[in-house]
């Protein structure tokens, strides 16, 4: 201990500065199945994208002058985010509900979140037209304040900020900074609750953004309630996302976990799937209210209806039924495949409301190119890489001590 | 954390503050304050299809002429393109072949002005709805938001420009009336106040009933627009948009847009309250670790 002191107090920054260049060489074989897909895709979409930014949107994506927002928004930026709705869930369960038994979910749930909008916030770069003008709504005299884009941009990057700070006890100690660490996390509370205010407005923002594309999108799928719909399903595509990121975690990063893991995360995403199926049934029922309301059934027998109906019958009635289920008979298979299940249809819901069902009756109608797949599915690749370096190294699914215990075996 | 009676009504002020400010400025737009917009009148009886406003318009923004067979015809549907802000079509109707202009509306309340984010899009109080390049980000929200699917955008091009009428807005500071009402041959259009301009739309529908269908489009959809249009048949026939809504579209995300102060002040105040009323016995003895 004193050896510890003694070295910190005489060179702190020089072996700090060592120690992060010794992290970042890799700690496993590069030669996994994972990277021999994801690197050739990732330089593909390298070559794409500097194509994309040298000809133009049209040389690499298929939108149109009808329907301008393709895979990227819809995808990318519109879905993720709800994805990405597990950490404001769960900081709210744990640091303001007080329900300890979660909280080993909170790193890498954070953790997921955070780089979900910081890769979010590039794919949108990606598809602007001008992204050096990204800066006006920031600065200057430029303030857009009618705008709910701009609403959402402020809370997008205020958001990132409030994540990182939630984050960043960890990297103080994987840095091994106590007194910053005692810091940052003075920090955490106040970024809780900052982070929750803003997710509430722009998890439903994102869906108010459509509310003067009255008309254009289908009426099956436009509603006045479209915000409280977004702001309700980000509830369960977080939560569903944390089950299912759970499940592969704990198989992927199995030398982390202790003998009881498996135990404890089945009992938590027990609990999980209880707060999804409740918050599933409220979706649905406003739903159906919302049909009743804008009398919208006759639609339900077109092929858009049927379309409709397999959104919200496969993929939001059947996995909610399956939550409650499973939860029942206690079996986690038929949780994750539920979760499975939710994450799919949250893809086909934002998918439907800003591109397939948004001006449904343009032709020729929007199919993205395999280029923007391609980059799509690299945003994803990178952002998986930074989150395995990241849970290699760092704090986030096991403690600090257990760390060390194994290091000096 | 404890909340006092003070902290409490000064929190409660300030949120009744911000409902209160709904109502008061959720009230709409006074009519006479719309009207006082320039507007052009587009009478369908009298166009000829000459396509003579198409070539103003090419010139007086500098942008290519349409090609020599690129004209109207029943057979085609041409589009509007971010190199071309107005285009003529004809079209096949109950009462023989007629000749309809399309370009931007200039809505009283436009959705493309209130969906952007920096404000490049804007209105101007003489009525124009402008497009201001330096501002724009290319996020394309306003052609989402646009009901008449007006704006245009340079896919093809790596610093793209967003292409829509701006009624000669250049022209119109200088004094002159904009390009395409100038040099219409045919008489087709009327440059004037939108006051002006709906009165004189009405007075030809009354003098020639049978002449007219009873509805000037524009008038009420989308709230009002700055470009109106009288016709000898129905507007639905001839390829117009009839499902609009007739209130301004930035209505629609008012109700959103005015929750935001309050979700941001109560919120916190709720947090924190649920925080400290859960905390178990042993955690208040603990020192907020």
């Amino acid at each position: 201990m004193s050896e510890n002191v003694i070295s910190e107090v005489l060179a702190p920054q020089q072996s700090r500065w060592k120690f992060i260049v010794s992290e970042l060489k890799p700690k496993a074989s590069l030669l996994t199945i994972f990277n021999l897909i994801s690197v050739p895709t990732v330089l593909i979409a390298a070559v794409i994208i500097v194509i994309r930014f040298i000809y133009g949107l049209s040389a690499v994506s298929n939108v149109t002058q009808t329907v301008p927002w393709g895979l990227w928004k819809g995808f990318n930026v519109v879905t993720g985010v709800a994805f990405a709705g597990g950490a404001y869930v769960l900081t709210f369960m744990v640091y303001i509900l007080g329900l300890e038994k979660y909280k080993p979910l909170i790193r890498v749930t954070v953790l997921n979140g955070f780089l979900a909008y910081t890769f979010y916030a590039f794919a949108l770069i990606l598809d602007l037209g001008k992204p050096w003008n990204i800066i006006n709504p920031i600065i200057g005299n430029s303030f857009g304040t009618s705008s709910i884009l701009f609403l959402v941009a402020w809370h997008f990057m205020l958001y990132i900020v409030a994540q990182l700070i939630e984050f960043s006890p960890t990297v103080a100690e994987w840095l091994g900074s106590e007194r910053a660490r005692r810091n940052l996390k003075r920090l955490t509370i106040g970024a809780v609750v900052f982070g929750i205010t803003l997710s509430t407005l722009h998890q439903s923002g994102l869906g108010a953004l459509f509310l003067m594309a009255k008309g254009k999108i289908h009426p099956l799928w436009y509603s006045e309630f479209i915000p409280t719909l977004f702001f309700i399903s980000s509830i369960f595509a977080g939560l569903s996302m944390v089950i299912f990121q759970g499940s592969i975690l704990q198989r992927v990063f199995s030398y982390q976990m202790d003998a009881h893991s498996d135990e404890r995360h089945n009992i938590m995403i027990r609990g999980l799937s209880r707060v999804c199926a409740i918050a599933m049934f409220a979706y649905f029922f406003l739903k159906i209210i919302d049909m009743v309301h804008n009398h919208t059934f006759g639609y339900l027998m077109t092929p858009m209806g049927a379309w409709y109906l397999v959104e919200m019958i496969g993929f939001v009635f059947i996995p909610m039924l399956l939550f409650v289920y499973g939860v029942r008979v206690g079996t986690p298979t038929l949780i994750k495949v539920a979760s499975l299940m939710t994450l799919i249809g949250i893809i086909l819901n934002r998918m439907n409301v800003s591109v397939i069902a948004y001006r449904w009756d343009a032709i020729p109608r929007y199919i993205p190119t395999w280029m923007e797949m391609v980059v799509t599915v690299s945003i994803l690749f990178v952002q998986i890489w930074i989150f395995r370096w990241v849970i290699h190294r760092m704090p986030v699914l096991r403690t600090m001590e257990t760390m060390t215990a194994r290091a000096k075996n | 954390m404890s909340i006092d009676r003070r902290e409490f009504l000064k929190t409660m002020g300030i949120a009744g503050a911000s409902l209160s400010g709904v109502k008061a400025l959720g009230a709409s737009t006074p009519a006479h304050e719309a009207s006082e917009f320039y507007a052009i009148l587009h009478d369908i009886t009298l166009c000829e299809g000459c396509q003579e406003c198409e070539f103003a318009c090419a010139t007086a923004n500098s942008l290519p002429a349409p090609a020599d067979n690129d004209y109207p015809d029943s057979s085609i549907k041409r589009v509007l393109k971010p190199d071309q802000y107005s285009v003529i079509n004809a079209v096949e109707t109950s009462v023989g072949e007629v000749y309809t202009k399309q370009q931007c509306m200039h809505c009283a309340q436009p959705a493309c002005a209130s969906a952007c984010l920096t404000q490049a899009m804007h209105k101007t109080a003489e009525g124009p709805v402008t497009w201001t390049e330096g501002k724009c980000m290319g996020c394309r929200y306003c052609m989402v938001s646009c009901p008449f699917d007006i704006p245009k955008f340079e896919f093809d091009n790596n610093n793209p420009k967003i292409g829509k009428c701006q009624m000669c807005f250049s022209r119109l500071q200088a004094g002159e009336v904009p390009a395409c009402v100038e040099n219409c041959p045919a008489g087709a259009l009327t440059f004037g106040k939108r006051s002006d301009i709906l009165r004189e739309a009405h007075k030809r529908i009354l003098d020639d009933p049978n002449g007219y269908v009873d509805h000037v489009y524009g008038e009420f959809e989308a709230g009002g627009t700055s470009w109106l249009n009288i016709s000898p048949v129905a507007f639905d026939e001839l390829g117009f948009k009839t499902n609009l809504e007739t209130k301004p579209y930035p209505e629609l995300t008012k109700g959103f847009l005015y929750s935001v102060p309050s979700v941001f002040i109560l919120w916190p105040a709720l947090l924190m309250g649920l925080r400290e009323a859960t905390k178990s016995d042993e955690q208040e003895g603990d020192n907020h670790e």
